[in-house]
């Protein structure tokens, strides 16, 4: 019994693993800056969000996106709400996405993802730069927009597999 | 044609309002909720203040708590590192060691003279100094600043200058109670007002967005005085802002217009804060 209870409780766990790593990266930044490679970094909660709201939306909240997006603008020192906006209009293009496709295909979520991040990047930099005059570095955006997009099929992998397994253990 | 439009208008209203078994709302509330925030932190009200002083109180110290694991991994890295290197290190450091107690004998004798020149004009520089932890720096592609420890609490002030030992490395730009946000130098938002010695030109040191900073606003003849010299750029106090004298950094001699910073900000652990003031001596 206890075993059983022990088991429920660590799949409820598994179960919410798109948000726990949701919260872990905007809290970390992680974007493998660490490497100190330079111009090198990817905006890993653009591909979490994407894939997510994309596949299994019941796992990912546009709450904790909007509450995510909240605490990224804090720890980033941009002005707050910008990146709860551009989330949020990610999952809009997903879940356009996802009403509009019959079959999925990878090759065209990826290039649908693209387009997606391109547009959103644009829209940030807009606000910031004519809004809020704060000076950006266009160049990084577009390198950060070429690495997010070169990374999503490594993380659509690892997120697909991480999916079945959710789905099979609540299933289960 | 009308079906394609109609199908198109369905799947962007569906996309919109429909919730899933688990949503609590709809992603157009959400999207007009994040439109209202971005237009309410533009404004001062003093309950909007408030409001972004808790956020950011709270979110610096969870990240701060979350961060832990990651900077202990880079701090062991690091130590490893140096242990590698001890005895190359400890060779270069015994040369260094031995130049500067050669320099400090002269710079004593140039202090002194100065605080005698100063007094003769009436005037001393005031300056204060507080130690703050590090709290956050994560290295983003869009902002380059730190989180620091010490806030309104410690009477922080927006504008104080931040320094790596005598290394300047920015300014503060945000301060709630227990903690504060540093604008570092190589932000792309950042302009500091310097003099580069030994010429004694005025300039201003921008941030790049990199790890250098970039020299503007000098005379057109800067470039053929700086050929033969090694040129160092420090505060120069104008506006007030900063106490003067703080280096900032070396200019490079393959770019005359590029500067490399003192200070490695992306090892900050500590820094002092400085407050000063210029008062006159009766």
């Amino acid at each position: 019994m206890s075993s059983l209870n022990k088991e429920s409780i660590i799949n409820i766990l598994f179960s919410y693993f798109p948000i726990w790593m949701l919260f872990l990266s905007v809290f970390n930044d992680f974007d493998f800056n660490y490497l100190k490679i330079e111009y090198f970094a990817f905006n890993f909660v653009h591909i979490l969000i994407f894939f997510w709201t994309l596949k299994n939306p019941d796992h990912l909240g546009y709450a904790s996106i909007f509450l995510a997006g909240i605490i990224n603008d804090v720890i980033i020192g941009i002005p707050i709400g910008i990146s709860s906006f551009c989330y949020l209009l990610i999952c809009f293009a997903s879940a356009y996405i996802r009403n509009i496709t019959l079959s999925p295909n990878f090759i065209n979520d990826w290039l649908s993802f693209l387009f997606i991040i391109l547009l959103i990047n644009s829209i940030q930099v807009t606000i910031l730069d004519l809004i809020f005059f704060i000076e950006v570095n266009y160049p990084k955006y577009l390198i950060n927009t070429g690495f997010t997009f070169l990374f999503y099929p490594i993380f659509f992998f690892l997120f697909s597999i991480i999916n079945k397994k959710i789905s099979f253990k609540l299933n289960d | 044609m009308a079906t394609s439009r109609d199908d198109f208008v369905i799947a962007v209203r569906s996309a919109f309002l429909k919730k899933k078994d688990k949503q609590k709302f709809s992603l157009l509330t959400l999207l007009f909720l994040s439109i209202f925030v971005i237009i309410l932190s533009n404004y001062n009200f003093k309950v909007i203040q408030y409001i972004k002083i808790v956020i950011n109180e709270i979110t610096y110290r969870a990240s701060f708590l979350i961060s832990a694991p990651e900077n202990k991994i880079q701090s062991i890295n690091s130590q490893i590192k140096d242990h590698l290197e001890i005895y190359d290190n400890y060779k270069n450091l015994e040369l260094e060691l031995e130049k500067l107690k050669q320099k400090e004998l002269v710079n004593n004798f140039l202090k002194m003279e100065n605080e005698k020149l100063r007094e003769l004009i009436n005037e001393s520089i005031k300056s204060d100094e507080l130690l703050a932890k590090v709290l956050i720096d994560k290295d983003s592609p869009f902002l380059k600043s730190i989180i620091l420890n010490k806030g309104t609490k410690d009477k922080l002030k927006i504008g104080m200058a931040v320094a790596d030992e005598v290394y300047l490395v920015g300014k503060i730009i945000e301060v709630n109670y227990t903690n504060s946000r540093v604008l570092l130098l190589s932000d792309l938002n950042s302009k500091i007002p310097v003099v580069l010695e030994p010429i004694g030109m005025q300039a201003v040191v921008s941030g790049t967005g990199g790890d250098t900073g970039k020299i503007q606003y000098t005379k057109d003849e800067y470039g053929d005085q700086i050929k033969s010299k090694d040129l160092i750029a420090y505060t120069s106090g104008q506006g007030g802002l900063f106490k003067p004298g703080l280096p900032v950094g070396r200019v490079t001699t393959d770019n005359i217009n590029k500067i490399d910073f003192f200070s490695d900000f992306k090892q900050l652990e500590y820094v002092k804060i400085i407050s000063h003031s210029i008062e006159e001596v009766n």
